[in-house]
C-alpha cells in the first residue's frame, strides 16, 4: 500500500519547521520514531538468507501467530555485520531499536520471549540503535559505541539496514528525495556538474575519476539523446557494497541516478545488474515501480518539463562487463568486449551517443553531495580524495562485513580496531586490496592512508574496496594463483597480451604450487626462470593490454614479487608451501602407532608409492608420492597425516 | 502438453521489437523458463531476431548465465569466491568432482546432479557456501559434503 502520494511530495520539499503539529506526528510514525505496535525486522538481503533469515521469518511469524501478537514484520538491508547473520532488530513502542546477532529459527523464542516481558537478553545482543525522543535500555550499549561502528563514518550506508527497502515513505522521512527535488526545482544542468566537481567525489569503481569532470564532458557534447548507466556488475569475488546498498537502500540509488541523468540532461538511465543478485532486482524493481506511481519517474516531472525513464537491465554475467565500454557493448547485445579509448563514453558511447557510466557507490553518494552542499562532502576525507569508501571484508577475520570510512583511514585501523583482527592464535600476514585485479598490501604497509594517489605511488591500487585478509594458515603464491585462474577465465580474448599472458601467469603459478612431474636436473632452475618470465610478461601486458583487465591483471603477481619473494622461493627450491596450502606440495607420512596395516591406503594409491606388509603399520616413500591425498581420504584410523 | 517450440514461440511474442539489444533478454528469458538453452531455441531466436544462428550462439557461449545442458533435479551452485576460496572450496570442488564424476557446468548422466562454480554467491562472512536448489549451505566440510550429497540420493530414490 502506497502512503499519500501529495503528503510524501511536500514532506520531501519543506522544511521539516514548516510542517504543522499533525503532519510530523505523520512523520514520526514514517521514519518508525513512533510505533503502535512492536516492529521486527529481519535482514533478508543474501548474507541474512544464507544464514538462514527466511527460516527466522518463518519463526517469527509462527511464534506471533502462536501467541496471537500483533507485530510489524518487516524486512530490511544488511547493516554490514555480514558473519553475523542472520541479524534481526526489535523495536518496542516508546523504546529505541535493538539489534541481535545470529538468531537462527530455534533462538527466535528466546529473544522474542525475553523482549516482549522487557528484558533484554545478554546473548547475541549487538547494540541499540540511537534516536531521540525513545527511551533506552538500560545496560545497553548504542551502536555508535561499539567499536565496529564507532570508528565508521557511515554516510552512504547510513541507513542501510535500518530502514525498509520497501518502504518509499520511510526514505522521504528520512530526508530522501529532498535533494533531487532541489535540482529540478532550483539548478540548471551545469550547476549540478559544477556542484559535483566542486565536492571532489571520484568514481568509486577503481579509477577515481572525477565524476563532475565526466559528467561535464557528456553534458557538453551536443546529442539528440545521452544516457546514463548505473554499472551494478559487481563480479569481484569478494565484493559486495553495491549489493548492499542495492537491498539496503534502494531508494536512495535511484535518486543518485535521477540527479546524475539530470546533470548530464538525460532523459534514458539503465541499471545494469548482474543477473545473480535476485534480492537487489527485486528491491529495485519494486522501487522503481513506487516511484513511478509517485510521479518522480516518467514524463514531466513533477511539472517540471523534465523526463526521466530508468530500466533495469540483467548482466549475463562477466567479469569483463565491469569495464564500461564492455559493458555498453553487452547492452547493445553483443559480446561484453571492450573497445579502445578514446573515444571516450561520454562522447560517444551506448549506441553512439554520450553516455555516463558510474557505479552504485558513486550515485549513492549523490543525494547526500546536494543535501549537505559540497562543502560538506569536502570536508570528510582527504584534500584530493574527499568523502567515504565502503570496503568489503572478508577471509580469515573475526568479523566479515561491510566498513565504511572517510577516505585517509589507516589499512590498520580497518582491519585491527575495527574489524578486530584475525582470529584468535592466528597472526595477520597480508591484505589482499582489490579483488582478482588488485594487489597484496603487506603488514608493513598497512598504516598507509588509504586513497587513490597514496595507494597509486606505491605501486598499489584501490580497486572497488575488497579487501581479502590473509592469516599465517593461507598461501600468498596460491591466492595469486587463484586469482590469475579466475582472471583467465574472465579474460574476453580480443587482445592478445591480456588473452596469452593471463593465460601464461596462470600455466606458470600453477607450475609452481604442484609438485614437478620429474625431477631433471634443471627443472628447479626451469620454474625459477618462471618467475623471471613473469616479471617481463608483467610489463607486456601492463604496457599494451586493450583494458583495464589486462592492464591490472599482473598487479598481483608484481605485489607479491616484491613483497613476498621469499614465499615463492620457498615453492620452487624446497617445495614447500609454508602454510601447507598448496595441497600438492605437502608431504604426507603414516602414524606408526595410528596405523592398523589395514591395507587400504596402498590399495588405493594411483602411484604404488605406499608399502608395507598386511596387519604392520604401512610406510609412504616420498620420492614416489604425488601428493594427491586419497591416502588421507580413505584412512579410517586418522593415521595419515601432512605436513 | 504444451510443445517446447510453442513455450519458445510464447517466449519469442513478448518481444516484438527485432533489435540486437532484444538479444540477452530473450536468451535470458529464455534461460529462466527452461533452465539451459537448446539448440531449437536458438535457431528460433535468430530468424526471429534476423541474426545468423552463429551470432547467437558466439554471444551466448560468451556469457556465465548460459548453459547449454539441461541442470539435474538437484542443481548445485559452489561458490567459488576468494572469502571461499580461502575456506577450502577448492577441496570442495575436487570433491564434488569425485563424488558426482562430472565439472563445472555439466549433469550427471542420469540428470540428478547438476554442477556451476559461481563466482561469488555474496555470503563472504560464511565461506565456504554452496546452494542447492536454492538451499544454502555455509561452513562445510568435505565431510559434512559428502553426507549432503548422500542425503539427496537418498530423498531422489526413496
Amino acid at each position: 500500500m502506497l502512503p499519500d502520494k501529495s503528503f510524501l511530495l511536500k514532506l520531501a520539499q519543506s522544511d521539516p519547521s514548516e510542517l504543522s503539529a499533525l503532519e510530523r506526528e505523520k512523520v514520526a510514525f514514517l521514519n518508525r520514531e513512533r510505533l503502535t505496535r512492536p516492529l521486527v525486522m529481519v535482514n533478508s538481503s543474501t548474507s541474512g538468507t544464507v544464514a538462514g533469515a527466511k527460516e527466522t521469518w518463518e519463526a517469527i511469524e509462527q511464534y506471533v501467530a502462536d501467541r496471537s501478537i500483533e507485530i510489524d514484520l518487516r524486512e530490511s538491508g544488511s547493516i554490514g555485520l555480514s558473519s553475523e547473520e542472520p541479524v534481526i532488530s526489535v523495536q518496542l513502542p516508546e523504546r529505541t531499536r535493538v539489534f541481535f546477532s545470529r538468531v537462527t529459527a530455534d533462538k527466535v523464542s528466546s529473544v522474542l520471549d525475553d523482549l516482549f516481558h522487557q528484558v533484554i537478553p545478554d546473548q547475541m545482543l549487538i547494540g541499540q540503535l540511537r534516536r531521540e525522543g525513545q527511551v533506552p535500555w538500560n545496560d545497553v550499549s548504542y551502536l555508535d559505541e561499539i567499536p565496529f561502528f564507532a570508528l565508521q563514518q557511515r554516510i552512504v550506508m547510513e541507513e542501510c539496514g535500518i530502514i525498509d527497502p520497501f518502504s518509499f515513505g520511510e526514505y522521504v522521512a528520512r530526508s530522501g528525495y529532498e535533494a533531487f527535488l532541489k535540482i529540478i526545482r532550483s539548478y540548471t544542468f551545469s550547476e549540478v556538474c559544477d556542484l559535483v566537481t566542486r565536492s571532489g567525489l571520484r568514481g568509486r569503481s577503481g579509477g577515481g575519476f572525477p565524476a563532475g569532470k565526466k559528467w561535464k564532458v557528456a553534458f557538453d557534447t551536443p546529442s539528440d539523446q545521452k544516457y546514463l548507466i548505473c554499472n551494478a556488475e559487481e563480479s569481484d569475488p569478494g565484493a559486495f557494497m553495491d549489493r548492499t546498498l542495492m537491498e539496503g537502500n534502494p531508494f536512495q540509488l535511484l535518486e543518485g541516478i535521477s540527479i546524475a541523468a539530470y546533470a548530464i540532461g538525460s532523459n534514458r538511465a539503465y541499471i545494469y545488474i548482474r543477473s545473480e543478485y535476485k534480492d537487489a532486482i527485486r528491491r529495485i524493481d519494486n522501487a522503481i515501480w513506487q516511484l513511478r506511481e509517485m510521479g518522480l519517474l516518467g514524463d514531466n516531472i513533477l511539472d517540471s518539463g523534465y523526463n526521466l525513464q530508468i530500466s533495469l537491465r540483467k548482466g549475463p554475467g562477466a567479469f569483463v562487463c565491469g569495464e564500461e565500454t564492455a559493458l555498453i557493448a553487452s547492452l547493445e547485445g553483443r559480446r561484453g568486449m571492450p573497445c579502445s579509448k578514446p573515444p571516450y563514453p561520454s562522447t560517444a558511447g551506448y549506441l553512439g551517443r554520450p553516455t555516463v557510466v558510474n557505479n552504485v557507490e558513486t550515485l549513492s553518494n549523490l543525494p547526500g553531495i546536494i543535501r549537505n552542499g559540497p562543502e560538506w562532502f569536502r570536508g570528510i576525507g582527504l584534500e584530493d580524495c574527499t568523502g567515504t569508501k565502503i570496503f568489503s571484508i572478508s577471509g580469515r577475520v573475526r568479523i566479515s562485513g561491510l566498513v565504511e570510512v572517510p577516505m585517509g583511514t589507516t589499512f590498520d585501523t580497518i582491519v585491527n580496531d575495527i574489524i578486530g583482527g584475525v582470529n584468535k592464535g592466528r597472526e595477520l600476514k597480508a591484505l589482499h586490496v582489490g579483488g582478482p585485479l588488485g594487489c597484496m598490501v603487506p603488514v608493513e604497509m598497512m598504516n598507509i592512508p588509504v586513497s587513490f594517489e597514496n595507494m597509486k605511488s606505491r605501486d598499489l591500487v584501490l580497486g572497488s574496496g575488497g579487501i581479502l585478509v590473509m592469516d599465517d594458515r593461507t598461501c600468498v603464491v596460491n591466492t595469486v594463483r587463484y586469482f590469475m585462474d579466475y582472471v583467465d577465465k574472465q579474460s574476453c580474448g580480443k587482445c592478445i597480451p591480456c588473452r596469452e599472458g593471463t593465460r601464461r601467469m596462470a600455466e606458470i603459478l600453477g607450475s609452481i604450487t604442484r609438485k614437478p612431474a620429474d625431477e631433471e636436473q634443471y627443472s628447479t632452475l626451469e620454474r625459477f626462470k618462471g618467475v623471471m618470465q613473469l616479471e617481463n610478461m608483467a610489463e607486456v601486458m601492463k604496457d599494451t593490454s586493450l583494458c583495464g583487465l589486462g592492464q591490472n591483471a599482473p598487479n598481483p603477481v608484481l605485489s607479491t614479487l616484491k613483497y613476498f619473494r621469499q614465499e615463492y622461493e620457498e615453492h620452487i627450491f624446497d617445495r614447500k608451501c609454508p602454510s601447507n596450502t598448496c595441497t600438492e606440495l605437502r608431504s604426507w607420512f603414516i602414524d606408526v602407532d595410528m596405523c592398523t596395516g589395514c591395507s587400504i591406503c596402498a590399495k588405493r594409491c594411483p602411484v604404488e608409492a605406499i608399502i608395507g606388509t598386511a596387519r604392520h603399520p604401512y610406510f609412504i616413500v616420498q620420492e614416489k608420492c604425488t601428493g594427491c591425498g586419497i591416502c588421507y581420504d580413505v584412512c579410517k584410523f586418522t593415521a595419515v597425516y601432512y605436513k | 502438453m504444451v510443445t517446447e517450440t510453442a513455450r519458445i514461440d510464447e517466449i519469442l511474442d513478448r518481444f516484438p521489437q527485432i533489435k540486437r539489444n532484444a538479444l540477452i533478454p530473450l536468451l535470458q528469458a529464455v534461460q529462466d523458463e527452461f533452465g539451459y538453452i537448446s539448440e531449437e531455441a536458438i535457431v528460433r531466436i535468430g530468424a526471429h531476431l534476423s541474426l545468423p544462428t552463429s551470432k547467437v550462439y558466439g554471444l551466448a557461449t560468451f556469457y556465465n548465465q548460459f548453459s547449454f545442458s539441461p541442470r539435474g533435479v538437484y542443481h548445485i551452485a559452489l561458490c567459488n569466491g576468494s572469502s571461499c576460496h580461502l575456506g577450502g572450496s577448492g577441496e570442495l570442488f575436487g570433491e564434488l568432482i569425485k563424488l558426482l564424476e562430472i565439472g563445472d557446468g555439466e549433469t550427471t548422466r542420469d540428470g540428478l546432479f547438476s554442477l556451476e562454480v559461481q563466482s561469488c554467491i555474496g555470503a563472504c562472512g560464511q565461506s565456504p557456501v554452496m546452494a542447492v536448489n536454492g538451499t544454502y549451505f555455509s561452513g562445510i566440510t568435505v565431510k559434512e559434503l559428502r553426507e549432503i550429497i548422500k542425503q539427496y540420493r537418498e530423498d531422489a530414490s526413496g
